[in-house]
């Protein structure tokens, strides 16, 4: 990837920030923000927009053959195979890449990247697909009317189609047959005041400590120092939709 | 000019027409149920997955869609540019357009993950989402047209027929860009990713729209054994072999600057030369039965006359786009997006890197034949009830 790439330009974001901040959110004063009526409004209630929610992937850490991360996602949200791989729900997925010039191997994990211009929301008809205030993509089950196109416009892939009935749902995320989802980044822990993530945990229990949740806003969270002190990448970063979920030594 | 005389449809016995419509129901039936059977147990039962995202059903309701706002061509050409050949059959214009638009807007319903949501799609409108726009444009599109209907059978309104037929002019251009534009906002895709795809569904829906027009008016006039000129058809098939030698042109401009754009030489690649299937339904099925038969059909000495030939050429036309849309909609998402240039994929637990496969089930198929089905319910009756054909299209 480019150095040119991985420096969007910032004008035009703080721009299109800007002018989604006006349609989606009055600051009435510091700290008071007014909410237009949208879909945000309800989910995001826990949401505070002092923060954005992201990860970093330390591509070096995530070790060949291990699938912490994967299960660990599955058993919070109640994801179940149902044998049929090309339509069960993939919220986490490892990905083993291989340079074709110098032949180096490395492995990392793709999960939706939090986009801060997310196409899902720009295309999506009905605003099932949201950005909370604090970064958070998410999909308003009761609003989605399964029409795919956020699929089509993702470039991540990260997006899975619910195609059959559910059975023992996870109270963690409520989902449905015929709608969308994707990574939540564990919502339900971030708005209960628990800071890691499902995954993390997991990778952390398995001594790889190849995932790392944290505010992007804070400068002295973690993720930030690291952000901070390393050369870390965005996936697609050519696409400029600054994402919250950012990678090392890939 | 004598007066033109509009005259309800009848075909040439009841038995005829009621074992036609009887039919088309029994068609539509089973395109319910297919859409049932899906909707029921979830869309595993389809050739869809998480990676071909978009099926079959989506390729005939864009076809259908695109080919409605072309067919309104012939009333706009007669009542805005004042062709004088082509006035008398606006009426049925009209219909066709209306009826092609509502089969194309059932598939595409019927095949969303909660098609009982529709009233979420009708109330809530996310005005950055060109899918939301395309809403608006397609119930505007029933409403402008059976205006434009209306201007043209009541002679009470009959002033307006200009006004409204400029209006639904425009308003079907945005319907098309905007069909076309539901692929450029996919920036990721390298398929879509090109500035000629808005214009080039224009023009695409030109041609389909004029192939289901002539098809269908030919057989309209065999089943109501009315008088069909010869001069009329001969002009009518002209403008499809411009429609025709357009939509190749823009498939031409279309691959040749994907080929100067480095980034967009893998998926070139895949449709022209390597991408199986789809390779083959881009060479065979939309340039060999799209572009080249039609092209010869209409424009040999040999067929000059002959209503076969035309008929031939319109249904050439019509199995080519479908292609061509198949194409472009499947073979697009087939072909594996680059998340990581410069890197080749090892091993992914979500077919990274993979060229997918797709096999359509029948239900699919079903409910994409019912599509059509409704379309040509809806003309069947509205040409019965409403006095839609000039009694004689003679010379
Ligand atoms: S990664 Fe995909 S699903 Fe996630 S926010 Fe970005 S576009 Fe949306
Ligand atoms: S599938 Fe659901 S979330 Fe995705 S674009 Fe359609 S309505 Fe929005």
């Amino acid at each position: 990837m480019s150095n040119k790439s991985d420096q969007p330009n910032m004008d035009r974001r703080k721009m299109i920030g800007g002018a989604i901040a006006a349609t989606g959110a009055m600051t009435i004063a510091p700290g008071v923000i007014l909410h237009a009526a949208s879909v945000s409004d309800e989910a995001s209630a826990g949401a505070d927009a002092k923060h954005r929610w992201g990860m970093l992937i330390d591509s070096n850490k995530c070790a060949d053959g291990c699938s912490a991360c994967v299960d660990a996602c599955n058993t919070e949200h109640g994801l179940k195979g149902h044998g049929r791989p090309a339509t069960d729900a993939v919220w986490i997925r490892p990905v083993k890449l291989k340079d074709k010039q110098t032949g180096r191997e490395n492995r990392l994990v793709m999960m939706c990247q939090h986009c801060e211009h997310p196409p899902c929301v720009d295309v999506c008809p009905t605003n099932a697909s949201f950005k909370r205030v604090d970064g958070i993509v998410l999909v308003d089950r009761h609003r989605c009317i399964g029409c795919r196109y956020c699929m089509m416009a993702c470039p991540y892939k990260a997006r899975s189609f619910i195609h059959e009935a559910l059975t023992e749902q996870s109270v963690n995320a409520p989902r449905g047959k015929g709608c969308v989802e994707s990574c939540t980044l564990c919502v339900h822990r971030v708005d209960d005041g628990v800071m890691q993530t499902a995954c993390q945990e997991a990778c952390s229990k398995e001594g790889h400590d190849a995932i790392l949740f944290g505010d992007l806003n804070d400068p002295n969270s973690e993720i930030s120092k690291t952000l901070k002190s390393t050369n870390s990448v965005q996936i697609r970063a050519d696409l400029e939709l600054n994402t919250g979920v950012r990678y090392l030594n890939l | 000019m004598s007066k033109m005389y509009y005259r309800e449809l009848y075909c040439g016995t009841p038995a005829r027409y009621w074992s036609g419509l009887a039919l088309l129901g029994v068609i539509i039936a089973i395109g319910l149920g297919a859409a049932y059977y899906m909707e029921h147990n979830g869309h595993w039962v389809t050739g869809m997955t998480n990676q071909i995202v978009w099926g079959l059903p989506h390729v005939f309701a864009i076809f259908l869609i695109v080919a409605a706002s072309g067919a309104l061509n012939v009333a706009s050409i007669g009542s805005v540019f004042g062709g004088p050949l082509y006035k008398p059959l606006g009426r049925y214009s009209g219909l066709l357009a209306i009826g092609l638009l509502a089969g194309g807007l059932m598939v595409l319903v019927l095949d969303l993950g909660r098609p009982d949501r529709l009233i979420v799609a009708m109330t809530e409108y996310n005005f950055k989402s060109i899918f939301a726009w395309n809403v608006i444009l397609y119930t505007g599109f029933f409403a402008i047209v059976g205006i434009y209907l209306w201007t043209m059978i009541d002679r009470s309104v009959n002033k307006y027929n200009r006004t409204v037929g400029f209006a639904a002019f425009f308003w079907r251009i945005a319907l098309t860009t905007g069909t076309g534009s539901i692929f450029g906002f996919l920036v990721a895709r390298e398929a879509y990713d090109a500035a000629v795809m808005a214009p080039m569904f224009v023009i695409m829906s030109f041609s389909y729209g004029l192939a289901f027009f002539i098809i269908t008016l030919i057989a309209a006039y065999i089943w109501g054994d009315r008088e069909l000129g010869d001069f009329r058809l001969t002009k009518l098939k002209n403008l499809l072999g411009v429609f025709v030698g357009a939509v190749f042109y823009f498939t031409l401009a279309y691959h040749l600057t994907n080929l100067y754009i480095t980034q967009h030489h893998g998926i070139e690649r895949f449709i022209l030369l390597d991408g199986g299937v789809y390779t083959q339904m881009f060479w065979i099925g939309q340039i060999f039965i799209g572009s080249i038969i039609p092209l010869f059909l209409i424009y040999s000495p040999a067929f000059e006359k002959s209503r076969w030939a035309i008929a031939a050429a319109s249904v050439a036309v019509l199995i080519g786009g479908f292609f061509q849309i198949y194409v472009i909609v499947i073979g697009g998402q087939a072909y594996p997006m680059n998340l990581f240039p410069g890197k080749e994929v090892v091993e992914s637990g979500f077919y990274d890197g993979q060229v997918m496969n797709y096999v359509p089930t029948l239900p699919e198929a079903a409910l994409g034949v019912a599509g059509i089905a409704v379309a040509l319910t809806m003309v069947a009756v509205g040409a019965r009830v409403f006095k839609v054909f000039p009694e004689t299209l003679e010379d």
